[in-house]
């Protein structure tokens, strides 16, 4: 019975095919196979950004009037409400960072050398993206943070040449940061980025499935000599119990530290003290802390950082273009954007803790490299 | 000799599908460019606000309070019993709203660290201008305490 369905299912839809394809899929095994990883995680919390945000649009209520409010319910009265919140929040926080740390291993193992430019622009894009997201989702409570987040953030968009004024209202949809900046980040958050993401997001992994996995310019020698490890059911089920292991402690976060809501949006108080972007902006919010207030030939200080953020931004993005010889320039220069950005973050903290979270990271990945090393065959 | 003839009607078919289609992509792009850029809504300019009286309470405690001055957030501040002071409250840096640092006489900026003194003046951290200043008066009307009204410089 099952044998006739599946046939005539076949027949039509060709599946046979696609199970051939993947049955052929391989991934190379060689040092510095662990990082192969890094991109199906990321991917695993974007989908569960995904079903959680789904679930949290039944609640919410993008007004500056009710957002506050349906988001205290939704922590308070909703069963599970407060599950559902908290695994989005620090899912998203996960999802950043391993799409840098993803990002950070291609660099370094060189990836994105032809033919797979395009594979890492569209990588890039979408770690904008994800930043993006994070951005605007962050004003949706409509608690203090986020309304001077957004107001910081919105503001900075003012310093570019020409167009900074029309960014800036386009922006908050008004000249201030109101209800109808809400109203803008809430469709944004929902449907525009979700659906530029989707398109990136697909021709990413097509690129990744038509170039196959690249082998870094070192391990060259070493993957020639180690036979390939199929990627079903071998390299899926080592992601698979990454993704377990994932889930585990995206429950154990939500459930130990819940998001917190904060107070209400006031258009008419103080910043409070120590406030503060979430991690992933803290060293440029850092660094814009430190730059003294002045002008240079009609140009405020301020811009300088922010200029200097945005080139460094479209140089990330155009890497594969202008790395054209095995110069460890490239290398050396990201080792220095490195420590300048974890640097800048333990001084925005005041803390050490974000260098330990880097060496704990590194401690993890070995772990998980041991885990899935391939035994002997 | 049709080859010869057909070669500018094809040039001719080429422009004039071209500017079709980029007069279409311009009716389309053009209401939507004009859409998403908010309208400028003129708002009733404020020129004066009454800010309470001397026997506030957020006043006695903390020595400031904000206020709204149409849309805008202004601060008002004691700096002595009978000296009252007030700046607008948007920080000149990236737009934060500003508090006022009693202990350490100063108004101070959470954000980024911006510090003004209780003229104004930007004097440390990243402001690059000075808070714009507004002329507070009071206003006694018989026994009542003063009235506090907060007005444009």
């Amino acid at each position: 019975m099952f044998a006739r369905v599946g046939k005539w299912l076949d027949d039509r839809l060709g599946l046979s095919t696609l199970v051939e394809l993947g049955s052929h899929k391989t991934v190379p095994v060689h040092r510095y196979s662990v990082f192969y990883y890094l991109g199906g995680m990321t991917l695993f919390f974007f989908l569960v950004q995904v079903v959680t945000g789904v679930l949290l649009m039944l609640y919410y209520r993008p007004s500056a009037n009710e957002a506050f409010e349906s988001v205290e319910f939704l922590m308070t009265v909703v069963p599970f409400g407060w599950l559902i919140r908290s695994i989005h929040s620090w899912s998203a926080n996960l999802m950043v960072f391993f799409a840098v740390l993803h990002m950070i291993s291609v660099y370094f193992m060189k990836s994105y050398r032809a033919p797979r430019e395009i594979t890492w622009v569209t990588g890039v894009l979408l770690l904008f993206l994800i930043l993006g997201f994070g951005f605007s989702g962050y004003l949706l409570p409509w608690n203090q943070l986020a309304f001077f987040a957004t107001k910081v953030g919105t503001d900075i968009a003012g310093v570019v040449p020409f167009v900074g004024e029309f960014m800036v209202r386009f922006l908050r949809g008004g000249d201030r940061v109101s209800g109808g900046t809400l109203s803008r980040f809430y469709g944004w958050h929902v449907a525009v980025l979700p659906a530029i993401t989707t398109v990136v997001l697909l021709v990413h992994l097509a690129l990744v499935q038509v170039k196959g996995m690249s082998v870094p310019p070192a391990c060259e020698d070493e993957a020639k000599k180690r036979p390939p490890m199929k990627f079903f059911p071998h390299f899926a089920l080592r992601d698979l119990s990454g993704w377990i292991f994932a889930l585990g402690v995206l429950a154990a976060l939500a459930a130990l530290f819940p998001w917190e809501l904060g107070e209400k949006a006031d258009l008419f108080a103080p910043a409070y003290e120590n406030i503060r972007p979430e991690w992933y902006f803290v060293f440029m919010f850092q660094t814009l802390k430190l730059v003294p207030g002045g002008e240079i030939m009609g140009l405020e200080y301020e811009a300088i950082p922010i200029f200097i953020f945005g080139a460094a931004g479209l140089l990330l993005l155009l890497v594969p273009f202008l790395d054209r010889g095995r110069s460890v320039g490239w290398a050396l220069g990201g080792v220095a954007a490195l420590i300048f950005a974890v640097g800048m973050t333990c001084w925005g903290y005041a803390s050490l803790l974000p260098l330990y979270v880097v060496f704990i990271t590194a401690i993890l990945l070995s772990l998980f490299a041991f885990i899935t090393r391939r035994g002997a065959q | 000799m049709d080859a010869i003839q057909s070669q500018p009607r094809r040039t001719f078919i080429n422009w004039f599908f071209g500017t079709t289609l980029g007069a279409i992509v311009a009716t389309i792009v053009y209401p939507i460019l004009r859409y998403v850029s908010p309208p400028r809504i003129p708002e009733a300019t404020t020129n004066q606000v009454e800010a309470g009286d001397v026997t506030d309470g957020a006043l006695k405690d903390k020595g400031f309070k904000i206020i709204r001055f149409g849309a805008e957030p202004v601060i008002l501040l004691k700096a002595t019993e009978t000296d009252y002071r007030a700046f607008s409250a948007t920080c000149t840096h990236l737009d934060c709203i500003v508090g006022y640092q009693k202990d350490q006489s100063r108004i101070y900026c959470n954000c980024h660290g911006g510090c003004y003194d209780l003229n104004g003046r930007n004097v440390a951290g990243p402001p690059p201008r000075p808070l714009t200043a507004f002329k507070v008066n009071l206003v006694t009307k018989g026994s009542e305490p003063a009235k506090i009204v907060v007005s444009r410089a």
